[in-house]
C-alpha cells in the first residue's frame, strides 16, 4: 500500500546572522491511510517546522535544503509552485494551534468554507455550502446549518478549532497536519476533539500527523509516535513501543518526568539542563551533555541507527524491556 | 484542628465592565443597566493550614486565577475577606487595591512575562526586600545569591538579564523573587503550565525541595490534574466561580463524587494506558457573564434533575475531609427514582 | 535509574548565549548599517552638529559681532571676496554678513531649540502618558482628553498663539514648542505603557508590594522607552521646522539672533531681485537637517521593530 504521507531526509535550515541553523535535520517517516502519527517534542525541537516544511510553507530566511515529501506517492518537492498550491488544501491540509490563523474574522463561517471548496472544485455556491455543512457535521458540531451563518468571534475556542478541522477536511485530503491543535483548549473540550479526530481517522481513512508537546495526548490518540529532539527524530515506533518501552535515553527521561507515574510528593526523575539552542548544538549526539550514558563515541560521532521500523538515534539505546 | 494560616472567607468577586457613554445611554433607553457584570467568584470558602499545599483545579472561566489574585492581595474581594493569621491581606482604598502584607507572594504562569526584561535578575530578586526594609542592602545582596543557589541556579547570574535565561530558569528566578520576601504563603498560578515536560519536572522538584526545607504553605492553582495530584495535600475543584468539590487529594483522586469532577477526570488523557476510549463531557463551558440558573453544571450534567435547574447546591460535608456541592449528595435532584 | 539524574543543580550545558550590552550594541549597529542612506544621514547630522556647535571655530566670521560687519560687503555673490580678504562661499546678506557663518550660527540656534524643546516635551509627555496608563480611571480620562483635544489642533497654530502671548526670544519659543509637542509623546507613551502595564511583571511588582514610584519609573518606564526614541527624533526635526516657520512668519527670533528660519525670512525679501542666495542656502540647510534626522529616526524604528529581527 502506498503511504498517504512519506517524508524522506527532509532538512530545513534558516539563515541567521551566524550562518545556517538546521531546524529540521534529515527527518524521515511515513503515515499510512487512517493512521495517526504523533510528532512529539519539546519547544525548539523542530516539530512545528517539520509540519510547515511538509506543507511547503517555509519562507525566507528559511529554506528546505534536502529531502522529499510524497503525498500518496507524488513528490511535492518536484512539483511546480502552481501544482504545489493545488495540492495544499486538497490532498494535504493543515490545522493550526490558533484557529484564527485559518479563519477570516470578517466572513461568515459558511462563506469562507464555501470559498475554500470553490478554490479547488468548480461547484455551485449551494453545493459548496452543503459540503461545508457536511464537514461540520463530521467533526461533531451540533446544529451545523446555524453555525455556517455565524462569524468566527461568535464561536467558542473549541468550536472554532472544530471549524478549522472541518475546513481542513473539505476536500477529503489524504493527509491532515495538525500543529498543537488542542493546546490552547480546556481539557474537557480537548477530550471532545480528540474523540472526534480518532473517529475521523478510522471512518474516513485520512492520515493525520498530530504535532504536540503533550505525551499523554499522543499516547492515548496516536498509532505511531516520532520523538523529536534538536531537529532530529530520535525515536520512532508504535505508540505502545515508544511510550511503554522507550529505547532512547531522551524519550525515557521525558516519560519518566511525567508526574502521574510517580508517588505524590516524591521528587521526579528529571533530565538535567535545558534544550540546546539550535545554533549551538554540541558535536556528535545533540543530547549527549544531558545524557547519563554518553561516552566519547557520542561526542565524536553523530549517531545513525535504524532497527527495522523502530528507529532509535542513539549509540547506546536502552534495552527494550520484555 | 488549629486555626488556619490563610482563610478565604465567603469571598465573592464581580468585575463590572463599563460600556462607555453611548452604549450606556442606549442601554438606559432600552431599560438595561449600562454595565456588564462578570461573576468571577461566588461565595468561596477555603482555608489553608500551615505547611499545607491546597490545589485549586478548574477550566477556563472557573475563577481560579481570580481567586489566586485575591488571595495574594492583588485584587480586593467584592464581598468577604481573605486573612493571613487573622490580618486582612488587602484593602480597597480610593478605588485602588492596597496590599497590606508581604507575607503572601505570587508566582505567575508565564516566566517570559513575569520578569521585567530590562532589569537585572539580582535587582529583580533584591528590590522587594530592600524597598520594604526587610533587610539592609549588603544583606540583601548576599541573600540574593543564596536564593539563586537554592533554586538551582548559579550565584553569579545576578548580573544577567531575563532574556539570557530559558523558561525553566526564569521560573526559578520568579520563585527566588517570591522567596526573597520570606513569605508565609506562596500562591502559584499555573506556575509550571507553560514549561516543557522535562523542565516542568525540574521546577516541580525545586518546589518539592523548598517545601521540605522551608515548610512552605501554598495555594497551587492548575488545570493539570496529574501535577496537582503530585504536589497537593488537598484539592478544591472549581466550576464557574464556585468550589464544587473539596477533599484530600488521595480521597478525591480515588473516587470523585461531583459529576463534574468525575467527567473532568475522564476527559484527561493519561500516559501509558494505551489508546483511550474518550468519554468527554458534552457541551461547552458557559460564560460567567450569563451563568445558568441553579447548579451551573446542570446543562452539561447527565444526572441533572429539576432541582438542579432551580436551586444552587451548597458545598457541604459528606464524609470526613470531603465537601461536595451537588444535590445528588444532598437529598436528590428531584428526579423520581426510576 | 539510568539516564536520569536526581540533582537539582543545573550545570547549564546549553544556556542561551550570553549577550552583553556590547554585542547587542554591535548587532544594532550592523543592522543600522544595512541602509546606506541612513548611514549617510547620520554622518550628515554629525557634521551639521559639529559645524553648528563648533561655529566659532569653523566659521570665517562672527555674525553677532556688529563691529565686524561692513556695509560695503552687502549682497556679495557666492564666491566673491569681501573686505575681510576671504571668499564668501555662500555670499553675504544685506548687512554684509557672511552667509555661511550665519547659517552655522543659525543652525546652532535651531539645534538648541529643537533639542531642548524635544527633551522637555519628552519629559512632560512621558510623565503624563505614564501616569494616565498606570492610574487609569478619571486620571486617564482627564489627561488623555486634554491630549486628544490638543492633537486635534495644528501644532503650528498653537505655537503661533503661544509665541504671540509669550513674546520673542529663545526660551519663549522653546516653551511654545514644548506645549505644542508634548502631546505626541504623551500619546505614544500612553499607548506603549497601556500594553506593558497589562503584563505580569507589573502585577508582580505591585503585589510584592513595591512603592508606586518604583513600579512607574523602574519597571514601566524602561520598557516604554524604545518607541519613544523614534518619536523623539522625529519631534526634534519637527521642532526645528516649527521654529523656522515661526521665525519666517516674523514671530520667532529677530535677525540679531539668527536661526535658519529668521535667515530665510530675511532673505525672502530679496528673492525676486536675483539675490537668491540669501534665502535658498539657509532653506537647503534646513531641509537637509530635517530630512537627515527623519531618515535616522526611520532606520532606528526599522531596526528596533522585532518583526525585522534576525
Amino acid at each position: 500500500m502506498i503511504p498517504a504521507l512519506e517524508v524522506r531526509g527532509l532538512t530545513t535550515r534558516f539563515a541567521t546572522r551566524k550562518g545556517y541553523v538546521t531546524a529540521v535535520n534529515n527527518v524521515s517517516f511515513s503515515v499510512a491511510p487512517g493512521r495517526i502519527m504523533g510528532l512529539v517534542g519539546e519547544s525548539g525541537s523542530g516539530k512545528s517546522v517539520t509540519a510547515f516544511s511538509i506543507m511547503g510553507l517555509i519562507d525566507a530566511p528559511g529554506e528546505i535544503s534536502a529531502g522529499s515529501v510524497r503525498i500518496e506517492g507524488e513528490d511535492m518537492r518536484q512539483m511546480t509552485p502552481e501544482a504545489q498550491r493545488k495540492m495544499r488544501g486538497r490532498r494535504v491540509s493543515m490545522v493550526f494551534q490558533d484557529p484564527m490563523m485559518t479563519l477570516n474574522p470578517v466572513l461568515r463561517v459558511g462563506d469562507q468554507m464555501a470559498m475554500a471548496v470553490q478554490v479547488h472544485d468548480r461547484v455551485s455556491k449551494k453545493a459548496a455550502w452543503e459540503r461545508a455543512r457536511d464537514a461540520l457535521d463530521i467533526v461533531g458540531i451540533p446544529a451545523p446549518t446555524e453555525r455556517l451563518q455565524a462569524y468566527p468571534h461568535q464561536l467558542s475556542g473549541g468550536m472554532r478549532q472544530r471549524v478549522a478541522i472541518a475546513t481542513a477536511l473539505l476536500h477529503r485530503p489524504a493527509v491532515i497536519l495538525a500543529d498543537e491543535p488542542t493546546t490552547a483548549l480546556d481539557v474537557s473540550i480537548q477530550g471532545q476533539i480528540l474523540a472526534e479526530v480518532r473517529r475521523l481517522a478510522d471512518d474516513t481513512g485520512t492520515a493525520i500527523v498530530w504535532v504536540t508537546h503533550d505525551l499523554a495526548v499522543v499516547s492515548s490518540l496516536a498509532d505511531d509516535i516520532c520523538v523529536m529532539y534538536a531537529g532530529c527524530i530520535v525515536e520512532r515506533g508504535t505508540a505502545d513501543q515508544v511510550i511503554n518501552h522507550p529505547c532512547h535515553p531522551y524519550t525515557h527521561g521525558l516519560i519518566q518526568s511525567v508526574p502521574s507515574l510517580h508517588e505524590p510528593g516524591r521528587k521526579l526523575p528529571q533530565i538535567p539542563g535545558s534544550t540546546p539552542q539550535l545554533s549551538q548544538l554540541p558535536s556528535g549526539c545533540a543530547f549527549r551533555n544531558r545524557c547519563a550514558h554518553a561516552t566519547d563515541l557520542c561526542r565524536t560521532d553523530p549517531p545513525d541507527a535504524a532497527r527495522g521500523e523502530r528507529r532509535v538515534l542513539c549509540h547506546h539505546p536502552l534495552e527494550e524491556e520484555a | 484542628m488549629s486555626e488556619p494560616l490563610l482563610k478565604i472567607d465567603h469571598v465573592s468577586k464581580r468585575f463590572t465592565r463599563d460600556l462607555g457613554l453611548i452604549q450606556r445611554g442606549l442601554a438606559r433607553l432600552t431599560g438595561g443597566r449600562g454595565v456588564e457584570t462578570v461573576h468571577a467568584l461566588t461565595d468561596v470558602n477555603l482555608s489553608v493550614q500551615r505547611g499545607e499545599v491546597l490545589g485549586i483545579v478548574g477550566e477556563s472561566g472557573c475563577g481560579k486565577s481570580t481567586l489566586g489574585r485575591i488571595a495574594s492581595g492583588i485584587y480586593a474581594a467584592t464581598e468577604g475577606s481573605v486573612t493571613l493569621d487573622g490580618q486582612p491581606v488587602a484593602q480597597e482604598r480610593g478605588g485602588r487595591t492596597q496590599k497590606l502584607t508581604t507575607k503572601v507572594q505570587m508566582i505567575h504562569q508565564d516566566p517570559f512575562a513575569s520578569l521585567n526584561p530590562r532589569m537585572k535578575v539580582g535587582e529583580t530578586i533584591g528590590e522587594g526586600p530592600r524597598l520594604n526594609h526587610l533587610a539592609k542592602a549588603p544583606e540583601v545582596r548576599a541573600r540574593t545569591r543564596e536564593l539563586l543557589e537554592q533554586v538551582g541556579l548559579e550565584a553569579t547570574y545576578v548580573d544577567r538579564y531575563p532574556h539570557q535565561f530559558s523558561g525553566g530558569q526564569r521560573q526559578r528566578i520568579a520563585i527566588a523573587r517570591a522567596l526573597a520576601m520570606n513569605p508565609e504563603v506562596l500562591v502559584l498560578d499555573e506556575a509550571v503550565a507553560s514549561l516543557d515536560v522535562s523542565i516542568q519536572a525540574q521546577v516541580l522538584n525545586v518546589f518539592t525541595d523548598l517545601r521540605r526545607d522551608l515548610g512552605l504553605t501554598a495555594l497551587f492553582i492548575s488545570h493539570d490534574l496529574s501535577v496537582v495530584r503530585h504536589v497537593c495535600d488537598r484539592v478544591a475543584i472549581m466550576y464557574l466561580g464556585r468550589v464544587v468539590e473539596l477533599a484530600d487529594a488521595s480521597v478525591l483522586y480515588d473516587k470523585p463524587l461531583h459529576p463534574y469532577t468525575e467527567a473532568l477526570f475522564a476527559s484527561v488523557p493519561t500516559l501509558g494506558t494505551g489508546r483511550a476510549r474518550f468519554n468527554p463531557i458534552k457541551g461547552e463551558i458557559p460564560s460567567p457573564l450569563n451563568p445558568p440558573s441553579g447548579c451551573a453544571f446542570h446543562p452539561r450534567c447527565p444526572l441533572a434533575g429539576p432541582r438542579c435547574r432551580a436551586e444552587v447546591p451548597r458545598l457541604r460535608g459528606t464524609t470526613v475531609g470531603r465537601d461536595v456541592a451537588c444535590h445528588l449528595h444532598d437529598g436528590g435532584t428531584g428526579v423520581e427514582a426510576a | 535509574m539510568p539516564g536520569i539524574v536526581h540533582d537539582n543543580v543545573l550545570t547549564v550545558p546549553s544556556a542561551p548565549p550570553i549577550e552583553t550590552r556590547i554585542t547587542r550594541l554591535r548587532n544594532f549597529w550592523s543592522d543600522y548599517c544595512r541602509s546606506p542612506i541612513a548611514v549617510v544621514a547620520l554622518v550628515v547630522i554629525l557634521v551639521l552638529l559639529f559645524v553648528s556647535f563648533g561655529a566659532p571655530l569653523v566659521s570665517p566670521q562672527d555674525p553677532y559681532d556688529m563691529a565686524a560687519l561692513d556695509w560695503l560687503d552687502a549682497f556679495l555673490r557666492p564666491g566673491d571676496i569681501g573686505s575681510g580678504g576671504y571668499v564668501h562661499i555662500l555670499g553675504t546678506d544685506n548687512a554684509g554678513r557672511d552667509m555661511l557663518s550665519a547659517i552655522f550660527y543659525g543652525l546652532q540656534t535651531s539645534f538648541i531649540i529643537g533639542l531642548s524643546a524635544g527633551a522637555l516635551a519628552l519629559l512632560i509627555g512621558v510623565t503624563i502618558g505614564l501616569c494616565a496608563a498606570y492610574f487609569r480611571g478619571w486620571v486617564e480620562t482627564v489627561l488623555m482628553r486634554i491630549v486628544d483635544l490638543q492633537l486635534s489642533m495644528p501644532a503650528i497654530l498653537l505655537a503661533l498663539v503661544l509665541v504671540a502671548v509669550l513674546g520673542q526670544g529663545v526660551p519663549q519659543i522653546i516653551g511654545a514648542l514644548v506645549v505644542a509637542q508634548y502631546a505626541y509623546f504623551a500619546r505614544t507613551t500612553h499607548g506603549a505603557a497601556t500594553v506593558e502595564r497589562g503584563k505580569d511583571y507589573i502585577e508582580a511588582a505591585q503585589s510584592t508590594p513595591l512603592p508606586t514610584s518604583r513600579v512607574l519609573f523602574a519597571h514601566l518606564l524602561p520598557n516604554v522607552l524604545p518607541p519613544l526614541i523614534v518619536v523623539a527624533t522625529v519631534q526634534v526635526a519637527s521642532a526645528i521646522a516649527l521654529e523656522a516657520t515661526l521665525s519666517f512668519l516674523g514671530v520667532g527670533l529677530p535677525l540679531t539672533e539668527p536661526s535658519l528660519g529668521s535667515l530665510i525670512s530675511n532673505g525672502f525679501k530679496y528673492i525676486h531681485s536675483d539675490r537668491y542666495w540669501l534665502s535658498i542656502y539657509p532653506g537647503v540647510f534646513l531641509m537637509v537637517t530635517v530630512v537627515a534626522i527623519n531618515l535616522v529616526g526611520d532606520q532606528v524604528r526599522t531596526v528596533l521593530d522585532p518583526r525585522n529581527a534576525r
